[in-house]
């Protein structure tokens, strides 16, 4: 499993995924390999996909700590934390400056797992933005 | 210290910049080494534990074989009592004897075995938590330090192509617009099929002299006629 096979495998799905989403995922060059999966509609949040030796991370950024409304942090925090067990699949997490959801695979996972994980991510994302957007300046 | 909390203070310490490496590659080859050492151990303790099993099972069998005799030989003393053959009996004695204090012996030896083998198998027991607190530690590093070059590979490639990750706001709103266009031309378009359909129906009924027909003069006058009488 790389970023590669998963590239191959969602770009070939055209209209006939298992959830209904058009992917458009291209590599991206550089340390790591990282795999950016457009859902058509929904390019503004790609999600990043990247393989480790005993894992696949997907991961999408929610919004930068300048976007913030500093006044509301400890309140966003605890939404996150509250809402991270009901959000299917996904966690909050923070890299750098940086909110993310994200949702780890095992290496052993299918194809049909990956494009599960991916369509979830995805709505989870636009949701949680919806929700708390309130927390933004 | 924990491996989480090294992670954590390299974070608060500021050593999130991009391309900067929170966990030296130092202190990930130490774990590498960490782990080769132990899986050397747990080698060696389960090829000792091995022998000693075998050593214990042998012990073992030599001291059922010694009951077995010493229970024979009693058996031959009864029987050469029973034949009123003192000094007989006096000589399997003395061989019963001798099979009692080679038992203790290996009665000793047997349970030296057992205690060294119960001793091994919590050490291999031991190393093998170890191992896996290791593995888990040094994947937990190998995470941190992907994720972190995942992240600058991302951010270049948005520098570079001039494009940049939108706020979240702005984001969902061309998201939502995007969405609403698509099912506003989805609903359009319904609503002209039906509009469509429901004006082929019409004219087929009016062609068959069904429902609303259209107003001509003699119907007129009629209702007119009607109405006055």
């Amino acid at each position: 499993m790389n970023i590669h096979t998963i590239a191959n495998h969602l770009n070939g799905l055209g209209d006939n995924s298992e959830t209904g989403f058009q992917f458009d995922c291209y590599p991206i060059d550089g340390d790591v390999e990282v795999l950016q999966v457009n859902i058509v509609g929904r390019e503004e949040i790609p999600v990043f996909v990247s393989v480790t030796q005993n894992q696949i991370l997907c991961i999408s950024y929610l919004w930068g700590e300048d976007e913030v409304n500093q006044e509301r942090r400890a309140e966003m925090f605890e939404t996150m934390l509250e809402l991270n067990i009901p959000m299917p699949l996904s966690s909050f997490a923070k890299v750098d400056d940086k909110y993310v959801v994200f949702g780890a695979l095992s290496t052993q996972s299918s194809m049909l797992d990956v494009e599960q994980e991916l369509s979830v991510l995805s709505d989870n994302c636009l949701e949680v933005i919806d929700e708390m957007v309130d927390y933004l300046k | 210290m924990g491996i989480l909390n090294k992670i954590m203070t390299a974070f608060r310490g500021g050593a999130t910049e991009v391309g900067q490496t929170i966990v030296d590659a130092n202190s990930t080859r130490i774990f590498e080494q960490e782990i080769r050492d132990a899986e050397k151990h747990l080698t060696k303790a389960k090829r000792e534990l091995t022998d000693v099993m075998a050593k214990e099972m042998q012990a073992s069998r030599e001291v059922d074989r010694i009951k077995r005799a010493v229970a024979e030989h009693e058996g031959y003393a009864t029987q050469a009592l029973e034949k009123g053959n003192e000094a007989l009996a006096l000589e399997v004695a003395e061989k019963i004897a001798q099979l009692d204090s080679e038992l203790a012996e290996q009665q000793t030896a047997n349970d030296s075995f057992s205690a060294h083998a119960t001793r091994l198998k919590e050490l291999v027991r031991k190393t093998e938590r170890q191992l896996t607190d290791y593995q888990r530690q040094l994947s937990m590093v190998k995470t941190t330090e992907s994720v972190q070059k995942a992240t600058a590979t991302i951010t270049d490639s948005f520098a570079s192509s001039n494009s940049k990750l939108l706020n979240a706001k702005d984001s969902l709103e061309r998201i939502k617009a995007r969405q609403q266009q698509v099912d506003d031309r989805m609903k359009a378009s319904e609503a002209l099929a039906d509009e469509n359909s429901d004006s082929s129906l019409q004219a087929k009924l009016a062609e068959a002299g069904i429902g609303e027909q259209k107003a001509d003069a003699s119907a007129v006058l009629e209702r007119l006629k009607n109405r006055k009488g």
